[in-house]
Parts: structure tokens; sequence; C-alpha cells
């Protein structure tokens, strides 16, 4: 249909002499929403990290809306790019953590305009209306002046939400975005990303969520020993999967 | 009044077949209260017996307490103190992020100089830059292989003054440098991610990101640096400059009042202390705000950023 917003090309990547990607080969396409799963040390983390250039690949590619991400191809050569054009790269390219890493020293709204001020020089008033606009949406309106610290595991994942959506991503990362909330607040931060999909944000969720990635998700890769063992829509890799790995892990965690 | 609560009120035959509800008394703390009269006893005959003293000669102090001599005193270890401190942070801060450098070569000359400036005594190093001309006659600067150079004679270049804020600035920079890089290496490495991938550069996270959340760990120590330099710097002395602690000495070695003139001395170097205090407390202040279980108050800057 339309180009994909996200592509690995034959992507590797080594610690020292542990490898921990192998080849990846992937497209995501734009609107799509995928989720990696696997068990822990698979590679589905380091996988996510490369696509904002967080973490380094040894060889292939990865590109994100065509462009060649951390490197200035010429010919057959790859220049890394200087940071201030990498910074540019990530500024479209939004990251959900594990531990939502918000800016501990300020508002919830200072945390969501930070970005659009300091990145792309919004002015501070446009900046603070939109935010307070996203933050309404994921239902923090009444948050705008507390701290971070005041708020529950649940309050600051979709703070941190809000933040990545103020750049108006062409894309969002998530890394295990509710793997360090008390189950009691999953939901409400699934939710939100739920209203995401539906709106037709691309997405690649690395999760433990099987119910996530079954009723959201539009297709969903099991990763393991640095390889995507297999990739489709949920119908088939969650409830038919195909490889004896695949129905190992999934017997493991449900 | 139609209030609805969720349980039936007791009613009143149920409470008198209770056991009465128990009257708590907190500990009395005799003890403490005793050894609090002791203290205060104690304290007050100290300061009846050193103010009936006419050994100390308070006349003196007074006379002496706004003296010139004196005020001047005052104002260069003042700024004396201030202008090598922000050497010392402005140094340090460079030297903090050398130090953490992955260039080992970076990393190592900051060490080198923190291992030099730190190892060797102050008093050494302001002897040593006062008498830079014995080492170095001329000092040159100017770009390699050219003949763009411009010299100037080390004598005019390193007055007394230049080498009091050399030694200090440079030497408290080497103490500073470790304040800073302990602060630095507090805030969570995930910050600093969280940071990039929202497309900041590494000047930009550190400026708006990790420094500000050091600062809560930088702070108290660079008050204590502050004023151990207010005492540090009356080693100016030995390069000859007036310092307030050196001006108490050239008025006594002429009148011979010792101690009412160190008394004098102590007085604003005490004064000097408390002003610090109190503006290190309301810094503090402003950077543990986040820290507080409360809202921000609308627009709570210590400094306005336009």
């Amino acid at each position: 249909m339309s180009d994909p917003m996200v592509v690995f090309d034959r992507v590797s990547k080594s610690y020292g002499a542990l490898e921990v990607l192998k080849g990846i080969n992937l497209e995501v396409a734009p609107g799509e929403v995928l989720s990696l799963i696997g068990p822990s040390g698979s590679g589905k983390s380091t996988l996510l990290r490369c696509v904002n250039h967080l973490e380094r690949i040894d060889s292939g590619a990865v590109t994100v809306d065509g462009e060649l991400i951390g490197y200035r191809q010429v010919g057959n050569l790859a220049y890394e790019l200087p940071e201030k054009l990498i910074a540019r790269q990530r500024a479209r390219i939004a990251m959900v953590f594990q531990n939502f890493n918000l800016f501990g020293h300020m508002t919830v709204l200072e945390n969501v305009i930070e970005a659009p001020t300091q990145v792309l020089g919004v002015p501070r008033r446009h900046a603070e209306e939109h935010a307070a606009a996203i933050l309404e949406r994921v239902g923090l309106g009444d948050k705008l002046t507390s701290y971070p610290r005041m708020l529950s595991g649940g309050q600051q994942q979709r703070v941190a939400i809000a933040r990545a959506l103020a750049m108006k991503p062409k894309l969002i990362l998530f890394d295990e975005p509710t793997s360090a909330l008390d189950p009691e607040l999953v939901g409400e931060v699934l939710d939100v990303m739920r209203a995401l999909a539906e709106e037709g944000m691309t997405m690649m969720v690395v999760t433990h969520e099987m119910a996530f990635a079954r009723d959201v998700c539009h297709r969903v890769a099991f990763m393991d020993g640095g390889k995507i063992v297999e990739c489709g829509p949920p119908g088939e890799v969650l409830a038919n999967p195909s490889h004896e790995r695949t129905r190992t892990f999934l017997s493991k965690v449900n | 009044m139609d209030v609805s609560s969720p349980s039936p009120a007791p009613s009143n035959e149920n409470q008198t077949d209770q056991p009465p509800l128990l009257t708590y008394v907190p500990i009395r703390g005799y003890g403490r209260k005793a050894a609090a009269i002791v203290l205060a006893a104690i304290l007050l005959s100290f300061l009846v017996s050193i103010a009936g003293n006419d050994n100390f000669g308070w006349p003196v102090v007074g006379q002496y307490l706004f003296d010139d001599r004196i005020m001047s005193g005052l104002f260069l270890t003042s700024w004396l103190t201030v202008v090598t401190m922000v050497i010392g942070v402005v140094l340090g801060t460079i030297l903090a992020i050398m130090a953490m450098s992955t260039n080992n070569v970076i990393s190592f000359v900051a060490n080198t100089y923190l291992w030099f400036f730190r190892g060797t005594p102050v008093l050494v190093q302001l002897i040593f830059w006062y008498n830079l001309a014995a080492l170095f006659p001329d000092l040159s600067i100017g770009i390699p292989f050219t003949s763009l150079w411009v010299s100037i004679d080390t004598n005019v270049a390193i007055t007394p003054v230049m080498a009091a804020i050399l030694g200090l600035g440079l030497n408290e920079g080497a103490y500073m440098s470790e304040i800073i890089r302990s602060g630095l290496m507090s805030v969570d490495s995930g910050q600093r991610q969280a940071a990039k991938s929202l497309g900041m550069t590494n000047g930009k996270s550190l400026w708006r990101i990790v420094i500000p959340q050091a600062m809560p760990i930088i702070i108290p120590p660079t008050g204590n640096q502050t004023i151990g330099m207010l005492k540090t710097s009356s080693l100016v002395s030995v390069i000859a400059l007036s310092d307030l602690l050196y001006s108490a000495q050239t008025i006594y070695s002429r009148n011979f009042q010792t101690i009412p003139l160190l008394i004098v001395a102590c007085i604003w170097y005490l004064t000097a202390t408390s002003i610090l205090t109190a503006i290190q407390s309301r810094i503090e202040r402003h950077y543990g705000r986040s820290l507080l279980q409360t809202d921000a108050p609308v627009r709570w800057r210590l400094f306005r950023s336009s």
C-alpha cells in the first residue's frame, strides 16, 4: 500500500562476544501496531532502541520513514551523523520507558513542554496549550502543577506518553511500558495506548501483556536468541504458533 | 439533620457498656529538660564572664570594628572569595565532565590536574604563582608557526591579586570538580536517555535535565567550600595582600591589642558566614522544591527565565 514506516534490513548487533541481534529483517507499516514479545534477553528491547539510535548497530540498516537512522550513506559507506542531526531524527521518534524517566525537577506540564520548546522551538504559550490538551486526553488535566514523585506509577507513565505525544511523533516506541506498574494500574496505561492505536499511531511495543498484544496489535513478533522466530497477526502467532519455541514461551506466560 | 451515615450510630446503652477510651500521656522527658536548663546556665555564665572581662578589650573592639583598614580587608576577602569560587565552580564543572569522558586522554588530563592541585599545599601554590616570573620571565600567547604572538612581562601580568586569584581559583577547581562529579553521577542514567529520545543534544540535556537534578547533591558541600574559602583566603597575606585577617594583624602589630583585633576579624568572618549560610539555604529550597509533597506554586523561580 504505502511505504513502510520502519525497516530493519539485516540488522546485527553484539555486546563484545555476545550477539544480541542476528540479522533482523522487519517492516512496520504506517499506522501499524506491532508488539515484540519473547523471553528476557531475547533482544527485543535492544531492537527497539536501535530504531532511535540509542544503540549503535554493527551491520545492516534501520530506516524510519525512508531515512537511514544515525548514518549518512555515501556509496557503500555509512558515516555516523553528528550529534545534532541524530537528535533531529530522534525528535520525531518518541519513546516511552519502563521506568517512566520523567524529569523529576519539573512539574507535569514542564515535562511535557520541555522538548517542544527546547528542541522544536515552539513558543511557550502554544506548547502549554497543546500540552494541557494532551494531558486532558490522558486523564491528567488536573495534575499540571504536580511533580512526578507525587503521582502513582500509572499516572507517571501516562505523563510520559503525553510527553511523547507532544513531539507529534511519526512513531512511538514503548519499552515494556507496564512492567514497572502495580497490577491494578496496568489497565489505565493500556487504555491510553489502545486509544492511540485506534487513532492510527504507528507503535512498536515491547510487552509482556499478552492480552494487549492479542486485542490491540495488528502483528506480533516473537523473538528468541536475537532472532525473530515468527511474526504475524496475533490470531496466528499467539493462538496457533507454528514454532516449538513460541509454543513453549506462550505456555509459560499464560 | 438529614446527614446519612453508612453505619447506624451506636446507641447510648452500648457506649456505657464499653470500657472508657484511653487518655494518652506523652513521655515527660525530665532528664532532657534538666540538661537544657544546665546548658543554658553554663552558656549564660560563660557569656557574662566574657562580657565582663576587661582583658578582652571590648571598647577597643568597638573602636576598630568599622576601621577603614578592616573594612578594606573585609572587602578584599569578600570579593576574593566570590571570584575564586566562581572560577572554582566553572573549572570544576569542566574538569568533572572531562573526568567522566570515555576518551582516556581527556579523563587522564582531568585526573592528573586533580592529583596535582589536591596533592600540594595551597600555600605553596600561591607562592608559586607569585614567583612565576622566576620561571617564565615573559608570558607569550599566539598561534604556533606564525608571527602572531603577544608577549608580556610576567611581573606585570602576575600582580599579587592575580597570583591570589590563580592560586586559590585553580586549587578550588580541583575540589569542586569532585563535588560536581558526584552530583552528576547521582542523576539516574534514564534521565539522559529520556532527554536523548526527545531529540535533545548532550549539551542541552546536561544543562536542562542533569545539572538541575544534581544541584541538591552539589549545593551543601559547595557551601562548605565557600565558607572554607572565606578563611583560606587569609593565606594571601604571604603574598602581601591585605585581607581581613592581615589588616587586623597589621593594626595589632603597632598597638599590641592582639586579642581585640582578632575578635574584630572573627566578628566579620562570622557575619560573612551567616550571610553565606542564608544564601545557601535559599538556593537549597529552590532546587529542593520538587522533593516537597506539594504542587508547584505558579512560576516559582529563583531566576526568571525570559
